[in-house]
Protein backbone atom coordinates (compact mmCIF):
# COMPACT_ATOMS: atom_id res chain seq x y z
CA UNK A 1 0.00 0.00 0.00
CA UNK A 2 1.14 3.49 -1.00
CA UNK A 3 1.45 5.69 1.63
CA UNK A 4 0.30 9.52 0.69
CA UNK A 5 3.37 11.66 1.65
CA UNK A 6 3.63 15.29 3.32
CA UNK A 7 5.64 17.89 0.80
CA UNK A 8 6.33 21.64 2.18
CA UNK A 9 6.69 24.03 -1.02
CA UNK A 10 6.05 27.68 -1.50
CA UNK A 11 2.98 28.55 -3.80
CA UNK A 12 2.43 31.71 -4.81
CA UNK A 13 4.60 32.88 -2.05
CA UNK A 14 2.78 31.32 0.59
CA UNK A 15 4.32 28.17 2.78
CA UNK A 16 1.97 25.33 1.42
CA UNK A 17 2.17 21.94 3.58
CA UNK A 18 0.09 18.72 1.64
CA UNK A 19 -0.81 15.32 1.58
CA UNK A 20 -0.52 13.71 -1.61
CA UNK A 21 -0.05 10.81 -3.26
CA UNK A 22 3.47 10.08 -5.18
CA UNK A 23 1.72 9.29 -8.46
CA UNK A 24 -0.21 12.60 -8.69
CA UNK A 25 1.17 14.99 -10.98
CA UNK A 26 2.24 18.48 -10.23
CA UNK A 27 -1.15 19.66 -11.72
CA UNK A 28 -2.96 16.89 -9.93
CA UNK A 29 -1.79 18.45 -7.10
CA UNK A 30 -2.74 21.84 -7.68
CA UNK A 31 -6.06 20.84 -9.26
CA UNK A 32 -7.63 18.58 -6.90
CA UNK A 33 -5.87 19.17 -3.62
CA UNK A 34 -5.31 22.66 -3.61
CA UNK A 35 -8.48 24.02 -5.80
CA UNK A 36 -6.48 25.84 -7.71
CA UNK A 37 -7.94 25.29 -11.51
CA UNK A 38 -6.13 27.99 -12.93
CA UNK A 39 -3.52 25.97 -14.32
CA UNK A 40 -5.15 24.06 -16.75
CA UNK A 41 -5.03 20.06 -18.21
CA UNK A 42 -4.54 19.90 -22.00
CA UNK A 43 -2.42 17.05 -23.61
CA UNK A 44 -0.87 15.52 -20.37
CA UNK A 45 2.40 15.02 -22.75
CA UNK A 46 3.94 18.09 -22.57
CA UNK A 47 3.13 19.51 -26.08
CA UNK A 48 0.55 21.97 -25.39
CA UNK A 49 1.92 23.96 -22.58
CA UNK A 50 -1.33 24.57 -21.09
CA UNK A 51 -0.49 23.42 -17.22
CA UNK A 52 2.94 25.58 -17.42
CA UNK A 53 3.87 27.02 -14.23
CA UNK A 54 6.79 28.53 -12.80
CA UNK A 55 9.24 26.42 -10.56
CA UNK A 56 12.51 28.11 -9.10
CA UNK A 57 11.43 30.54 -11.89
CA UNK A 58 11.88 28.39 -14.87
CA UNK A 59 8.56 27.06 -16.68
CA UNK A 60 7.85 23.55 -16.65
CA UNK A 61 4.87 21.50 -17.77
CA UNK A 62 3.28 20.55 -14.44
CA UNK A 63 1.03 17.19 -16.17
CA UNK A 64 5.23 16.19 -16.16
CA UNK A 65 6.54 16.71 -12.58
CA UNK A 66 5.42 14.89 -9.21
CA UNK A 67 3.52 16.77 -6.95
CA UNK A 68 6.57 15.42 -4.52
CA UNK A 69 9.23 16.65 -6.70
CA UNK A 70 7.90 20.08 -5.39
CA UNK A 71 8.69 19.32 -2.19
CA UNK A 72 11.40 22.56 -0.83
CA UNK A 73 10.64 24.37 -4.48
CA UNK A 74 9.00 27.54 -4.96
CA UNK A 75 6.23 27.52 -7.44
CA UNK A 76 4.26 29.94 -9.33
CA UNK A 77 0.59 29.39 -10.95
CA UNK A 78 -1.67 32.02 -12.73
CA UNK A 79 -3.60 32.80 -9.21
CA UNK A 80 -0.21 34.07 -8.56
CA UNK A 81 0.21 36.75 -11.09
CA UNK A 82 -2.16 39.43 -10.10
CA UNK A 83 -1.85 41.56 -7.59
CA UNK A 84 -5.45 41.83 -5.66
CA UNK A 85 -7.03 43.31 -8.25
CA UNK A 86 -4.53 44.49 -9.70
CA UNK A 87 -3.82 42.53 -13.08
CA UNK A 88 0.01 41.56 -13.98
CA UNK A 89 0.72 43.86 -17.37
CA UNK A 90 0.94 40.61 -19.25
CA UNK A 91 -2.68 39.94 -17.87
CA UNK A 92 -3.59 43.56 -19.03
CA UNK A 93 -1.98 43.21 -22.63
CA UNK A 94 -3.86 39.99 -23.54
CA UNK A 95 -7.15 41.70 -22.65
CA UNK A 96 -6.03 44.76 -24.47
CA UNK A 97 -5.17 42.89 -27.58
CA UNK A 98 -7.85 40.40 -27.64
CA UNK A 99 -5.24 37.73 -27.33
CA UNK A 100 -7.77 35.17 -26.10
CA UNK A 101 -10.87 33.54 -27.19
CA UNK A 102 -11.53 30.47 -25.79
CA UNK A 103 -8.84 30.74 -22.94
CA UNK A 104 -7.82 27.52 -22.10
CA UNK A 105 -4.10 27.86 -23.31
CA UNK A 106 -4.16 31.39 -21.68
CA UNK A 107 -2.50 30.75 -18.17
CA UNK A 108 0.05 28.69 -19.78
CA UNK A 109 1.21 31.17 -22.20
CA UNK A 110 0.70 34.00 -19.06
CA UNK A 111 3.20 31.59 -17.24
CA UNK A 112 5.27 31.25 -19.71
CA UNK A 113 5.86 34.81 -20.98
CA UNK A 114 6.33 35.60 -17.57
CA UNK A 115 8.95 33.33 -17.59
CA UNK A 116 10.75 35.05 -20.64
CA UNK A 117 9.85 38.71 -19.05
CA UNK A 118 11.82 38.25 -16.05
CA UNK A 119 14.39 36.57 -17.90
CA UNK A 120 14.86 38.74 -20.72
CA UNK A 121 13.32 41.98 -20.22
CA UNK A 122 14.03 43.45 -23.86
CA UNK A 123 12.77 40.29 -25.80
CA UNK A 124 12.85 40.40 -29.70
CA UNK A 125 9.88 38.99 -31.65
CA UNK A 126 11.99 36.28 -32.13
CA UNK A 127 12.55 35.44 -28.89
CA UNK A 128 9.38 35.56 -27.78
CA UNK A 129 7.95 33.33 -30.08
CA UNK A 130 10.93 30.68 -29.09
CA UNK A 131 9.70 31.19 -25.66
CA UNK A 132 6.06 30.32 -26.37
CA UNK A 133 6.96 27.53 -29.02
CA UNK A 134 5.96 25.10 -25.99
CA UNK A 135 2.22 26.89 -25.63
CA UNK A 136 -0.42 25.82 -28.46
CA UNK A 137 -3.26 27.96 -29.34
CA UNK A 138 -5.55 26.81 -31.78
CA UNK A 139 -8.24 29.81 -31.63
CA UNK A 140 -5.76 33.43 -31.93
CA UNK A 141 -3.54 31.97 -34.54
CA UNK A 142 -0.67 33.25 -32.21
CA UNK A 143 -0.25 36.68 -33.70
CA UNK A 144 -2.54 38.34 -31.05
CA UNK A 145 -0.34 36.82 -28.36
CA UNK A 146 2.98 37.61 -29.54
CA UNK A 147 1.66 41.31 -29.87
CA UNK A 148 0.49 41.59 -26.34
CA UNK A 149 3.87 40.11 -25.02
CA UNK A 150 5.82 42.80 -27.33
CA UNK A 151 3.71 45.50 -25.79
CA UNK A 152 3.63 44.33 -22.19
CA UNK A 153 7.51 43.97 -22.43
CA UNK A 154 7.70 47.17 -24.10
CA UNK A 155 6.06 48.47 -20.56
CA UNK A 156 8.56 47.07 -18.51
CA UNK A 157 11.10 48.57 -20.57
CA UNK A 158 10.06 52.32 -20.01
CA UNK A 159 9.33 50.99 -16.31
CA UNK A 160 5.62 51.26 -16.73
CA UNK A 161 3.87 48.94 -14.50
CA UNK A 162 6.41 46.80 -13.96
CA UNK A 163 6.13 43.96 -12.18
CA UNK A 164 4.39 45.18 -9.09
CA UNK A 165 5.93 42.26 -7.00
CA UNK A 166 7.41 43.53 -4.25
CA UNK A 167 6.45 46.94 -4.43
CA UNK A 168 2.40 46.17 -2.83
CA UNK A 169 2.64 43.75 0.29
CA UNK A 170 1.92 40.34 -0.99
CA UNK A 171 -1.90 38.99 -0.48
CA UNK A 172 -2.32 35.30 0.15
CA UNK A 173 -3.08 33.49 -2.80
CA UNK A 174 -6.82 32.68 -1.75
CA UNK A 175 -7.24 36.46 -0.67
CA UNK A 176 -5.20 37.70 -4.54
CA UNK A 177 -7.87 34.96 -6.36
CA UNK A 178 -11.18 36.31 -4.57
CA UNK A 179 -10.21 39.74 -4.96
CA UNK A 180 -9.40 39.16 -8.74
CA UNK A 181 -12.69 37.52 -9.17
CA UNK A 182 -14.34 40.31 -7.33
CA UNK A 183 -12.41 42.87 -9.67
CA UNK A 184 -13.65 40.82 -13.14
CA UNK A 185 -17.15 40.42 -12.18
CA UNK A 186 -19.41 40.98 -15.04
CA UNK A 187 -21.90 43.75 -14.02
CA UNK B 1 -1.19 6.29 -13.51
CA UNK B 2 -0.97 3.24 -11.12
CA UNK B 3 0.46 3.89 -7.46
CA UNK B 4 4.06 4.30 -7.01
CA UNK B 5 6.53 4.81 -4.54
CA UNK B 6 8.93 8.05 -4.37
CA UNK B 7 12.00 8.08 -3.15
CA UNK B 8 15.01 10.64 -3.50
CA UNK B 9 18.36 9.47 -2.32
CA UNK B 10 21.09 12.24 -1.79
CA UNK B 11 23.90 9.99 -2.77
CA UNK B 12 24.62 7.48 -5.84
CA UNK B 13 25.54 5.00 -3.25
CA UNK B 14 21.63 5.30 -1.63
CA UNK B 15 20.43 5.39 -5.54
CA UNK B 16 22.47 2.35 -6.50
CA UNK B 17 21.05 0.46 -3.42
CA UNK B 18 17.49 1.47 -4.02
CA UNK B 19 17.64 0.51 -7.44
CA UNK B 20 19.36 -2.65 -7.09
CA UNK B 21 16.76 -4.36 -4.37
CA UNK B 22 14.42 -3.23 -6.54
CA UNK B 23 15.81 -3.93 -10.25
CA UNK B 24 13.21 -4.35 -13.46
CA UNK B 25 10.84 -2.65 -10.15
CA UNK B 26 12.90 0.44 -10.33
CA UNK B 27 13.02 3.75 -12.64
CA UNK B 28 15.42 6.75 -12.20
CA UNK B 29 13.18 9.99 -12.58
CA UNK B 30 15.44 12.79 -13.72
CA UNK B 31 12.82 15.23 -16.18
CA UNK B 32 9.99 12.62 -16.24
CA UNK B 33 9.50 14.28 -19.65
CA UNK B 34 9.61 10.52 -20.94
CA UNK B 35 8.93 8.55 -18.20
CA UNK B 36 6.25 10.11 -16.11
CA UNK B 37 4.47 9.62 -20.07
CA UNK B 38 5.23 6.16 -19.56
CA UNK B 39 4.03 5.83 -16.44
CA UNK B 40 0.94 7.62 -17.59
CA UNK B 41 0.59 5.32 -20.33
CA UNK B 42 1.72 2.25 -18.73
CA UNK B 43 3.95 1.37 -21.13
CA UNK B 44 6.55 1.00 -18.06
CA UNK B 45 4.91 -0.01 -14.47
CA UNK B 46 7.87 0.60 -12.18
CA UNK B 47 6.75 0.33 -8.78
CA UNK B 48 9.48 2.46 -7.39
CA UNK B 49 10.72 5.95 -8.61
CA UNK B 50 13.87 6.98 -7.71
CA UNK B 51 14.17 10.61 -8.38
CA UNK B 52 17.87 11.15 -8.71
CA UNK B 53 18.26 15.10 -8.64
CA UNK B 54 19.44 15.63 -5.06
CA UNK B 55 22.40 13.69 -5.99
CA UNK B 56 25.05 16.70 -6.06
CA UNK B 57 27.41 15.03 -8.65
CA UNK B 58 24.64 14.64 -10.70
CA UNK B 59 23.24 17.73 -11.08
CA UNK B 60 26.68 19.63 -11.48
CA UNK B 61 28.17 20.93 -14.97
CA UNK B 62 32.07 20.66 -14.02
CA UNK B 63 34.43 21.67 -16.65
CA UNK B 64 38.58 22.32 -16.57
CA UNK B 65 40.66 22.35 -19.21
CA UNK B 66 42.86 19.93 -17.01
CA UNK B 67 39.83 17.40 -16.22
CA UNK B 68 37.42 18.03 -19.13
CA UNK B 69 33.64 18.04 -18.60
CA UNK B 70 32.01 16.10 -16.17
CA UNK B 71 28.40 16.36 -17.31
CA UNK B 72 26.28 15.38 -14.46
CA UNK B 73 23.19 13.00 -16.02
CA UNK B 74 20.65 15.12 -14.37
CA UNK B 75 21.74 18.33 -15.32
CA UNK B 76 18.88 20.17 -17.23
CA UNK B 77 19.21 21.15 -20.67
CA UNK B 78 18.67 24.96 -19.78
CA UNK B 79 21.19 24.67 -17.87
CA UNK B 80 23.68 23.76 -20.07
CA UNK B 81 23.09 26.17 -22.91
CA UNK B 82 23.78 28.98 -19.94
CA UNK B 83 26.62 27.32 -19.01
CA UNK B 84 29.44 29.55 -20.74
CA UNK B 85 31.80 26.85 -20.93
CA UNK B 86 29.42 24.93 -22.49
CA UNK B 87 28.78 26.71 -25.09
CA UNK B 88 32.42 28.11 -25.69
CA UNK B 89 33.58 24.28 -25.60
CA UNK B 90 30.91 22.21 -26.72
CA UNK B 91 28.81 24.22 -28.93
CA UNK B 92 27.38 21.10 -31.28
CA UNK B 93 26.72 19.46 -27.81
CA UNK B 94 25.27 22.50 -26.41
CA UNK B 95 23.11 23.08 -29.63
CA UNK B 96 21.52 19.87 -29.49
CA UNK B 97 20.27 20.82 -25.26
CA UNK B 98 18.65 23.34 -26.93
CA UNK B 99 16.23 21.64 -29.66
CA UNK B 100 15.01 18.79 -27.07
CA UNK B 101 11.45 20.32 -26.98
CA UNK B 102 10.31 23.09 -25.39
CA UNK B 103 11.60 25.95 -22.72
CA UNK B 104 9.36 23.54 -20.57
CA UNK B 105 10.63 20.42 -21.22
CA UNK B 106 14.55 22.02 -21.35
CA UNK B 107 13.89 22.91 -17.79
CA UNK B 108 13.40 19.70 -16.98
CA UNK B 109 15.19 17.31 -19.33
CA UNK B 110 18.41 16.05 -19.47
CA UNK B 111 21.19 15.26 -21.60
CA UNK B 112 21.80 11.69 -19.28
CA UNK B 113 18.08 10.87 -19.19
CA UNK B 114 17.36 11.72 -23.20
CA UNK B 115 20.13 9.01 -23.88
CA UNK B 116 18.98 6.50 -21.16
CA UNK B 117 15.62 6.53 -22.56
CA UNK B 118 17.46 4.91 -25.81
CA UNK B 119 15.39 6.61 -28.56
CA UNK B 120 16.85 6.14 -31.79
CA UNK B 121 16.21 10.04 -32.77
CA UNK B 122 17.55 11.50 -29.47
CA UNK B 123 19.64 15.00 -30.19
CA UNK B 124 22.06 14.77 -27.44
CA UNK B 125 23.25 11.64 -28.33
CA UNK B 126 25.23 12.01 -31.95
CA UNK B 127 26.41 15.11 -30.34
CA UNK B 128 27.49 13.08 -27.47
CA UNK B 129 29.28 10.40 -29.58
CA UNK B 130 30.95 12.88 -32.09
CA UNK B 131 32.57 14.35 -28.86
CA UNK B 132 33.37 10.61 -27.82
CA UNK B 133 31.66 11.25 -24.96
CA UNK B 134 31.70 8.32 -22.12
CA UNK B 135 28.99 7.04 -19.81
CA UNK B 136 30.25 6.42 -15.85
CA UNK B 137 28.05 3.87 -14.81
CA UNK B 138 27.93 3.04 -11.40
CA UNK B 139 25.92 -0.47 -10.27
CA UNK B 140 26.14 -2.90 -7.32
CA UNK B 141 28.93 -4.51 -8.55
CA UNK B 142 31.04 -1.44 -9.15
CA UNK B 143 31.69 0.99 -11.48
CA UNK B 144 32.49 1.47 -15.84
CA UNK B 145 32.27 3.70 -18.36
CA UNK B 146 30.85 2.80 -21.74
CA UNK B 147 31.34 4.73 -24.82
CA UNK B 148 27.92 6.60 -26.02
CA UNK B 149 28.58 4.63 -29.47
CA UNK B 150 27.97 1.03 -27.67
CA UNK B 151 25.38 2.61 -24.95
CA UNK B 152 22.19 2.29 -26.66
CA UNK B 153 21.30 -1.27 -27.45
CA UNK B 154 18.17 -1.15 -29.58
CA UNK B 155 14.59 1.39 -29.77
CA UNK B 156 14.34 1.74 -25.88
CA UNK B 157 17.14 -0.38 -24.60
CA UNK B 158 20.28 0.44 -22.97
CA UNK B 159 23.39 -1.26 -21.29
CA UNK B 160 22.28 -0.52 -18.13
CA UNK B 161 21.62 -3.88 -16.16
CA UNK B 162 19.15 -3.83 -13.24
CA UNK B 163 20.57 -1.56 -10.43
CA UNK B 164 22.87 0.31 -12.48
CA UNK B 165 22.82 4.29 -13.11
CA UNK B 166 24.24 6.27 -15.25
CA UNK B 167 26.05 8.95 -12.94
CA UNK B 168 27.75 11.59 -15.33
CA UNK B 169 28.89 11.72 -19.56
CA UNK B 170 32.61 12.51 -19.48
CA UNK B 171 34.27 14.11 -22.18
CA UNK B 172 37.94 15.23 -22.94
CA UNK B 173 38.99 18.94 -23.09
CA UNK B 174 38.76 20.14 -26.30
CA UNK B 175 42.51 20.45 -28.15
CA UNK B 176 43.62 23.14 -29.86
CA UNK B 177 41.47 23.65 -32.87
CA UNK B 178 38.98 21.49 -32.39
CA UNK B 179 34.96 22.34 -32.03
CA UNK B 180 31.79 20.06 -32.73
CA UNK B 181 28.19 21.11 -34.79
CA UNK B 182 25.22 19.25 -34.53
CA UNK B 183 22.15 19.99 -37.13
CA UNK B 184 18.93 18.21 -37.00
CA UNK B 185 16.33 17.78 -40.02
CA UNK B 186 12.85 18.43 -38.74
CA UNK B 187 9.67 19.41 -41.52
CA UNK B 188 9.45 22.92 -39.02
CA UNK B 189 11.20 25.72 -37.17
CA UNK B 190 10.86 24.12 -33.57
CA UNK B 191 9.22 21.58 -31.40
CA UNK B 192 9.24 18.47 -33.20
CA UNK B 193 11.48 14.91 -33.49
CA UNK B 194 14.47 14.61 -35.43
CA UNK B 195 13.74 12.81 -39.11
CA UNK B 196 17.75 13.27 -39.35
CA UNK B 197 20.15 14.30 -36.94
CA UNK B 198 24.07 14.72 -37.29
CA UNK B 199 27.17 15.34 -34.79
CA UNK B 200 30.91 16.04 -35.99
CA UNK B 201 33.76 17.18 -33.67
CA UNK B 202 36.92 17.90 -36.08
CA UNK B 203 40.42 18.74 -34.73
CA UNK B 204 42.64 20.39 -37.40
CA UNK B 205 45.84 21.18 -37.54
CA UNK B 206 45.84 24.66 -39.17
CA UNK B 207 49.78 24.66 -40.08
CA UNK B 208 49.06 22.16 -43.16
CA UNK B 209 45.17 22.36 -42.97
CA UNK B 210 44.90 18.71 -42.25
CA UNK B 211 41.94 17.18 -40.14
CA UNK B 212 44.38 15.39 -37.09
CA UNK B 213 40.60 13.41 -35.41
CA UNK B 214 37.20 13.56 -36.83
CA UNK B 215 33.97 11.57 -34.98
CA UNK B 216 30.76 11.83 -36.97
CA UNK B 217 27.50 9.98 -35.64
CA UNK B 218 23.92 10.16 -37.08
CA UNK B 219 20.99 9.66 -35.13
CA UNK B 220 17.11 8.47 -36.02
CA UNK B 221 18.53 6.69 -39.38
CA UNK B 222 18.67 3.48 -37.71
CA UNK B 223 17.28 1.33 -34.49
CA UNK B 224 20.26 3.23 -32.92
CA UNK B 225 21.74 6.32 -33.06
CA UNK B 226 25.10 5.07 -35.37
CA UNK B 227 28.89 6.39 -35.03
CA UNK B 228 30.13 6.60 -38.43
CA UNK B 229 33.45 4.68 -38.22
CA UNK B 230 34.73 4.71 -41.73
CA UNK B 231 33.03 8.53 -42.66
CA UNK B 232 35.22 9.79 -39.65
CA UNK B 233 38.51 7.87 -40.37
CA UNK B 234 37.88 9.09 -44.17
CA UNK B 235 38.96 12.62 -43.17
CA UNK B 236 41.90 12.05 -40.62
CA UNK B 237 45.11 13.63 -42.52
CA UNK B 238 43.06 14.96 -45.05
CA UNK B 239 42.68 18.29 -46.18
CA UNK B 240 39.07 19.29 -45.68
CA UNK B 241 38.49 20.74 -48.90
CA UNK B 242 35.14 19.73 -50.89
CA UNK B 243 35.98 16.50 -52.19
CA UNK B 244 36.84 15.23 -48.47
CA UNK B 245 33.49 16.51 -47.16
CA UNK B 246 31.43 15.14 -50.00
CA UNK B 247 33.23 11.81 -49.51
CA UNK B 248 32.52 11.98 -45.58
CA UNK B 249 28.71 12.38 -46.44
CA UNK B 250 28.92 9.33 -48.75
CA UNK B 251 30.26 7.03 -46.37
CA UNK B 252 28.16 8.43 -44.08
CA UNK B 253 25.36 7.61 -45.87
CA UNK B 254 26.38 4.62 -46.34
CA UNK B 255 25.84 3.37 -42.60
CA UNK B 256 22.39 4.56 -42.25
CA UNK B 257 19.58 2.12 -42.19
CA UNK B 258 16.86 4.29 -42.10
CA UNK B 259 13.22 3.08 -42.50
CA UNK B 260 10.10 4.74 -44.24
CA UNK B 261 7.49 6.40 -41.61
CA UNK B 262 5.34 9.24 -41.10
CA UNK B 263 8.42 11.42 -40.41
CA UNK B 264 10.82 10.86 -43.63
CA UNK B 265 10.81 7.86 -46.61
CA UNK B 266 14.22 5.79 -46.03
CA UNK B 267 15.23 6.94 -49.78
CA UNK B 268 14.72 10.98 -48.03
CA UNK B 269 16.93 9.87 -44.78
CA UNK B 270 19.96 8.89 -46.88
CA UNK B 271 19.91 11.53 -48.65
CA UNK B 272 19.70 14.07 -45.96
CA UNK B 273 22.10 12.27 -43.96
CA UNK B 274 24.57 13.99 -46.54
CA UNK B 275 23.34 17.07 -46.90
CA UNK B 276 23.85 17.24 -42.79
CA UNK B 277 27.14 15.71 -42.88
CA UNK B 278 28.40 18.10 -45.49
CA UNK B 279 26.89 20.86 -43.60
CA UNK B 280 28.21 19.78 -39.46
CA UNK B 281 31.45 19.48 -41.05
CA UNK B 282 31.58 22.62 -42.13
CA UNK B 283 30.35 24.82 -39.89
CA UNK B 284 32.74 22.59 -36.59
CA UNK B 285 35.67 23.09 -39.14
CA UNK B 286 35.04 27.29 -38.95
CA UNK B 287 34.55 26.37 -35.15
CA UNK B 288 37.45 24.82 -34.90
CA UNK B 289 39.70 27.26 -36.67
CA UNK B 290 38.50 30.01 -34.42
CA UNK B 291 39.06 27.93 -31.36
CA UNK B 292 42.66 29.36 -29.82
CA UNK B 293 42.48 27.51 -26.86
CA UNK B 294 45.13 25.41 -25.14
Amino acid sequence: MVKKVIVEAMINGDPVELLCEPRQSLLEVLRDELDMTGSKEGCLTGDCGACTVLVDGRPVCSCLMLGVEAAGKSVTTIEGLATGATLHILQQKFLEHASLQCGICTPGFLMSAKALLDHNPNPTEADIRYALAGNLCRCTGYDKIVKAVIDAAKHVADGVGTSHHGKVPRKSTAEATRDLLKGQEVK
Amino acid sequence: MHAINYESPKTVADAVKLLAAHGEKARPLVGGTDLIIQLRAGTRRPEYVVDVKHIPEMSRISFSMQHGLHLGAAVPCIEIYENADMRRYYPGLTEAAHLIGSLQIQSRASVGGNLCNGSPAGDATPALIALGAKARVVGPKGERTVPVETFITAPGRTVLQPGELLVELLIDAPAKHSSDAYLRFIPRNEMDIAVVGVGAALTLDLADDRVVDARIALGAVGPTPIFAAEASKSLVGKKLDAAAIENAGRLATSVATPIDDMRGTAEFRRHIVGVLTRRVLTIAADRARQNEQR
